[in-house]
């Protein structure tokens, strides 16, 4: 289903969602979620696959969300994310940390409808220490010895969001091998996915596009938003821009700064749009 | 030109890559945000040892067709040999805490959070644990939360462990054996003294301790060329910093 904006696709997701996006580095919708902030989005519960970046700080910063769980919250070169470290601080937001490969397996285990799936390392952690959700058991096919390992349950977000390249006219986008992304996708109730555009005809029927693409299968709703990775890099299209990020990290480090950014680069755009 | 920390840094690891009584380096993987170990990596290979190098963050070229969940199914298989870490607080036990200081999960300072360690410590035949900010903040006696365990009880699978720590000042052995660190070589300028007095935990340390080699000639013409050549893309503002390279158009 293709929609008229990216502020309709935000209005797909309800309060109180499970929200899993990636990081920068793998093709973040930073439209929609200046989107979900200008939506007044509540409550959400975000999952970093398999860590998070720019887009979980400003909608955390904006008080859009109640939990965060994932394997690290940062902004790269431009360091910590501001407010991120404010919101976990005060207590306002509950962090759930993992470590990279049990959210993939997590997802991985949605993907193919089993309850769990074990993974390797992590006993010893503490991070094991305060997931009481996780378990360890002996492992059933071990020879000798209880070899223990871990369990971690399948994990079934209720949207996937990111962006892509481009759609179809079937609804199926094409971002490469950008592979966790379909990863997501495929383990989602639904996938909402921006795109750069669109284009005619069917990315299946392309041997060489179709390794590259998510099928309209697992693909909700789609909405063109130009450059809607930025500041994130989208593949071979357009660079990450530093400057954008550390300029919204030194403005995020107070929350009058944070709110002057909000104004100018999340609201005031919608209301020029609208007073046109 | 004298020889800049990072370049001393980079031949150190270089080295410790290449040490004859550690695992084999078939394939390495150098995370985000990691110039120095990516500089040791490029070094090793332009030296003309066959090693693949997986650079995780580089802009083109990334080496995984199966998305971010590739580097560590290739671990889980025992198919990267090194990996490098750090952390927001290392302790005498190599236990690594990259979550935060205070209670769980960080409400004194919090770190960015653990990404793959719980994992990567335990599935690499041998990590290399970097640091260049060498203080008793850094290097605890205990750290306050554990990311990633420096060793692991008999019966937990765990293919390696650190083989050696690399900070500003020197560079640590790692035992696993008896879970401690020994002083291996001192950067110049520093004695066992002041790295006692820079080191929130205890350590051994021999009657003599070599000072860490200088870069050879022939290392530091291909870090100041072709590492740097390699580098630029990923790195423009280390290499700037460094070797005053600016990027070309």
């Amino acid at each position: 289903m293709m929609l008229p904006s990216v502020d309709a696709l935000a209005a797909m997701v309800p309060d109180g969602a499970l929200v899993a996006m990636p990081p920068d580095n793998s093709l973040p919708s930073v439209a929609l979620a200046k989107a979900l902030i200008r939506k007044g989005a509540r409550n959400l519960r975000l999952l970093g696959v398999p860590v998070s970046g720019f887009a979980t700080d400003i909608l955390i910063g904006a008080g859009c969300v109640a939990e965060v769980e994932t394997s690290a919250v940062s902004l790269g070169e431009a360091g910590f994310a501001p407010r991120f470290s404010v919101a976990l601080k005060e207590g306002r937001i509950k962090v759930r940390d993992a470590t990279c490969p049990a959210i993939h397996t997590m997802l991985q285990a949605s993907e193919k409808g089993v309850p769990f799936m074990p993974l390797r390392g992590i006993i010893g952690s503490d991070i094991l220490a305060n997931r009481p959700d996780w378990k360890v058991v002996p492992n059933p096919f071990a020879e000798d010895g209880s070899d223990p390992i871990v369990l971690l349950p399948a994990k079934q977000p209720d949207f996937a969001l990111f962006h892509a390249v481009m759609a179809d006219s079937e609804g199926n986008v094409w971002l490469g091998r950008r592979r966790e992304c379909a990863t997501i996708a495929h383990a989602s109730k639904a996938a909402l996915v921006t795109v750069e555009r669109v284009v005619e005809g069917n990315f299946l029927e392309d041997e060489r596009l179709a390794s590259g693409a998510i099928s309209a299968t697992y693909v909700s709703a789609t909405a063109i938003a130009e450059r809607g990775a930025r500041p994130a890099a989208l593949l071979d299209e357009y660079g990450f821009d530093q400057a954008y990020v550390s300029d919204y990290a030194r403005a995020a480090k107070t929350e009058e700064g944070f709110r002057a950014w909000l104004d100018r680069e999340v609201f005031a755009g919608a209301r020029k749009v609208a007073a046109e | 030109m004298s020889i800049a920390l990072e370049e001393r840094l980079a031949a150190t690891l270089a080295r410790l890559i290449l040490d004859p009584a550690a695992p084999p380096a078939r394939h390495i993987a150098v995370g985000a945000a990691s110039p120095i170990p990516a500089a040791a990596c490029w070094l090793v290979r332009l030296m003309g040892h066959p090693v693949r190098l997986s650079l995780l963050h580089k802009r083109s070229g990334n080496p995984f067709t199966e998305g971010t969940r590739e580097l560590f199914d290739l671990t889980g298989q025992g198919r990267i040999d090194l990996f490098f870490l750090g952390g927001g607080q290392i302790d005498g036990q190599a236990n690594l805490n990259l979550v935060g200081t205070g209670d769980w999960p960080g409400t004194g300072v919090r770190f960015p959070g653990s990404f793959g360690s719980a994992f990567m410590y335990f599935m690499t035949p041998r990590t290399i644990l970097f640091r260049e900010e060498h203080s008793p903040r850094v290097l605890v006696e205990k750290v306050d939360n554990i990311s990633a365990p420096g060793v692991s009880p008999p019966g937990v699978f765990r293919r390696g462990t650190a083989q050696a720590l690399v900070t500003g000042k020197c560079v640590f052995r790692f035992h696993p054996d008896r879970a401690r660190f020994s002083l291996e070589s001192l950067h110049p300028g520093d004695t066992v003294d002041s790295v006692r007095a820079a080191t929130g935990f205890d350590f051994d340390a021999e009657a003599d301790i070599p000072a860490t080699p200088d870069p050879t000639e022939a290392e530091l013409a291909l870090l100041r060329g072709r590492v740097c050549d390699e580098m630029a893309e990923t790195y423009p503002e280390f290499c700037k910093r460094v070797w005053g390279r600016t990027r070309a158009a």
